[in-house]
C-alpha cells in the first residue's frame, strides 16, 4: 500500500496532466468503437435506446442484410467512382499547384499560395451555399458561361451522372489546398546541387521535373496518395450538404448511408454494421497501398 | 536565355490562370451578396453588384438570428482552446515525464488517429444520449475537445527541450504548473501559434456535432444556421451568400495574417 502511495506521488503530474486527454479520448473514440461493434450485432433503435431491454442480439442478420439492400449497393459503387475519379484528380492537381508555387519566391508566388490553400480552410456549408448557386440551372455561373460557347445548359445536380462528377469537382477544388502544401514542403526540401548537376549534364526543364522533382517527391505523393484515399472512401459531407444523396440515391456515399440509417432512420444497429464494412474496406485499402509501395525503389 | 523567359512566363501565366479558376467561387459570392434581390435574375448575371447594398447582411440578423449563432460559434470557438491546452498538458507529459505505462498510453492515442469517424459517430451520439448532454454545449464541445494529432504534435517539438532546463527550475522550487506555464509555454509558442490558428478554423466550421447534438435553434452554429438557410431561403440567393460570406470572410482575414506560421507549421510536424 504505502508503496504505490509512493509511486503515486511520485508520478503524480504526468498522470494528472493525461489524465483528461485519455478519459475524452477513451469516452469518445475508444469506447465507441467496442459499443459499435457489439450493437453491429443487435437490432438496437429508438427504442433500445430508451430502455436497453429492448435490444435484441441479431447475429449476422444486419451485416447480410447491408448486401440485400441495394441502397447500400448503390452507396458502394458511387464511394468507387468518388476514389477512383477523385483521388488521382486532387493528387494531380496538387502536385501541379506545388510544382508552380515552387517555381518562384516573389510576391506573386507567396500571394498565390494563399490563394489556392483557401478553399481547404473554407467552411463546407459556405462552399455548399456558393457552389449549389454557381450549379443553378437558371442562374448559375456554370451554365451562363456554357452559353458562350453555344452549349445548352446542364442540370448540374439533377442529373444522375452529372451530379457525382459535380460533387467531385467541388471536392476537389475544396482538397488541393492541404494536400499542395505537403507536396511544397516536400519540395523545398529537395537540396538545389541536384538539379545544378542535372544543368550541367545539359537537362531540361522537363527531364528534371521527370528523373529529380517527382522521384524525390514520392515519400509526399504516397503520404497524399494514402490520406486522400482514406479521405475519399469516408465522402461524406459533400452529398450531405448539396444532394442529401439524391436524385434517387446517386449521390450516397457509404458514409452518408451510415448517417441516413443512424440519424434519419435511428437504426443504429444497422448503421453500425454498415460502419464495420467501411473501415474494413479502409483497412483493405491502406494495406494494398503499403504493399504496392514496398514494390517501389527507394530515393 | 529567350527559353528561359519564355518558361517563367509561361509558369507564371498558369499560376495566375489557375488561382484565377479557384477565387472564382470566393468572388462570386462577394459580389453576390451585396446584390439587391431583383439583380439575381438578370441576364448575363453581374460579377460586381450595378446597385450595391448590405440589406442582404442586416437580414442575416433581422430575418434569422445569426447573432446567437455568431455567439455559440465563439462559445465553440473558446473552448476548442481549453482542449489545445489539454493537448499541450498530455504532449507536455509524453515529452518530458517517465511513468509507468507511458508507451501504453501514447500507443492508445495514436490508435484512435486510425478509427474513421463514421464508426464512432453513432456510439458517440449514444454515449452523450446517456450522460443526458443531448441539446447542450457540453455535448457538442466534448467528443472533439482532445485530438490525438495535436497531443502528438507538442509532443515531437515539447521533447527538444532540453531536460535541464526544468531541472534547474525545480532545484529552484518552482512547482509542475508552474513551470508548465511559464517555461514550457513560452518555449512553445510557435507550436501553440499553428495549433491556435488550425484549432480556431476547425471551431468556427464545426458543423457536424452541433447539427446532430443541437436539437434547438437556440444552440446552432454559423454552419448549422446557414445550412438552415440555405434549406429555408433556397431562392433567397441575395441572403444566402451573405450568410456565406459571414462565415468565409473572417477564416479569411485570420488566415492571411497568420498564413506564413500555418505553412510553416507543417515543416514543423515534419511532413515531408
Amino acid at each position: 500500500m504505502k508503496q504505490h502511495a509512493n509511486s503515486w506521488h511520485k508520478y503524480k503530474y504526468p498522470y494528472l496532466f493525461i489524465a483528461p486527454a485519455i478519459l475524452l479520448l477513451t469516452v469518445f473514440s475508444i469506447l465507441p468503437i467496442i459499443i459499435a461493434l457489439v450493437i453491429s450485432f443487435t437490432d438496437m433503435d429508438l427504442l433500445g435506446l430508451a430502455d436497453f431491454s429492448n435490444i435484441n442480439g441479431a447475429g449476422f442478420t444486419n451485416y447480410l442484410g447491408l448486401f440485400k439492400d441495394p441502397v447500400f449497393i448503390k452507396s458502394i459503387v458511387n464511394t468507387g467512382i468518388y476514389v477512383i475519379i477523385g483521388v488521382p484528380l486532387v493528387i494531380l492537381f496538387s502536385m501541379a499547384a506545388a510544382l508552380l508555387l515552387n517555381y518562384g519566391t516573389s510576391w506573386l508566388f507567396n500571394t498565390f499560395r494563399v490563394v489556392y490553400y483557401l478553399p481547404s480552410i473554407t467552411n463546407i456549408v459556405a462552399v455548399a451555399v456558393v457552389w449549389g448557386y454557381l450549379y443553378n440551372s437558371r442562374y448559375g455561373l456554370f451554365n451562363y458561361i456554357l452559353s458562350w460557347f453555344g452549349v445548352p445548359g446542364q442540370a448540374w445536380l439533377q442529373d444522375p451522372t452529372l451530379a457525382k462528377l459535380s460533387l467531385i469537382m467541388m471536392a476537389v477544388w475544396k482538397a488541393i489546398g492541404l494536400n499542395m502544401i505537403i507536396f511544397l514542403a516536400a519540395l523545398q526540401g529537395i537540396p538545389r546541387s541536384y538539379y545544378e548537376a542535372a544543368e550541367i549534364d545539359g537537362a531540361t526543364g522537363w527531364k528534371k521535373l521527370r528523373y529529380i522533382t517527382i522521384p524525390l517527391l514520392s515519400f509526399a505523393t504516397f503520404f497524399v496518395t494514402i490520406t486522400t484515399l482514406i479521405g475519399w472512401i469516408q465522402f461524406f459531407e459533400e452529398p450531405l450538404v448539396m444532394t442529401k444523396g439524391g436524385p434517387l440515391n446517386a449521390t450516397m456515399s457509404m458514409a452518408l448511408f451510415i448517417y441516413n440509417n443512424g440519424f434519419k432512420l435511428s437504426d443504429f444497429g444497422y448503421a453500425a454494421s454498415g460502419s464495420f464494412v467501411l473501415f474494413i474496406i479502409i483497412i483493405i485499402a491502406t494495406i494494398v497501398q503499403f504493399l504496392v509501395k514496398r514494390k517501389e525503389v527507394e530515393y | 536565355m529567350a527559353l528561359k523567359r519564355f518558361e517563367k512566363g509561361f509558369m507564371i501565366f498558369l499560376l495566375v490562370a489557375g488561382g484565377l479558376l479557384m477565387m472564382i467561387p470566393f468572388i462570386w459570392m462577394l459580389g453576390s451578396s451585396f446584390k439587391p434581390e431583383n439583380e439575381f435574375t438578370i441576364v448575363p448575371p453581374t460579377i460586381i453588384p450595378n446597385h450595391p447594398t448590405f440589406k442582404n447582411y442586416v437580414d442575416l440578423f433581422a430575418k434569422m438570428d445569426f447573432m446567437v449563432y455568431l455567439k455559440n460559434t465563439l462559445i465553440i470557438v473558446l473552448c476548442s482552446f481549453v482542449g489545445l491546452f489539454l493537448n499541450a498538458l498530455a504532449g507536455y507529459a509524453f515529452a518530458k515525464f517517465e511513468f509507468p505505462g507511458k508507451n501504453k498510453f501514447f500507443y492508445l492515442i495514436l490508435a484512435t488517429m486510425m478509427i474513421p469517424g463514421q464508426v464512432t459517430m453513432i456510439p458517440t451520439y449514444l454515449i452523450i444520449n446517456k450522460l443526458g448532454l443531448v441539446n447542450t454545449m457540453a455535448g457538442i464541445v466534448l467528443p472533439g475537445l482532445v485530438g490525438a494529432f495535436g497531443i502528438f504534435l507538442f509532443r515531437q517539438f515539447m521533447s527538444t527541450i532540453p531536460t535541464d532546463l526544468m531541472e534547474a527550475a525545480r532545484l529552484d522550487g518552482a512547482g509542475e504548473l508552474r513551470i508548465f506555464f511559464q517555461l514550457i509555454m513560452p518555449i512553445v509558442k510557435p507550436v501553440f501559434a499553428v495549433q491556435g490558428i488550425l484549432t480556431f478554423i476547425g471551431a468556427w466550421n464545426s458543423f457536424l456535432w452541433p447539427l446532430i447534438i443541437a436539437n434547438d435553434e437556440r444552440l446552432y452554429t454559423l454552419s448549422v444556421g446557414l445550412s438552415l438557410l440555405k434549406g429555408q431561403y433556397a431562392s433567397k440567393f441575395g441572403l444566402q451568400m451573405a450568410g456565406a460570406a459571414f462565415m468565409v470572410v473572417p477564416i479569411i482575414i485570420v488566415f492571411s495574417f497568420f498564413q506564413k506560421h500555418i505553412i510553416e507549421g507543417y515543416t514543423i510536424s515534419g511532413m515531408k
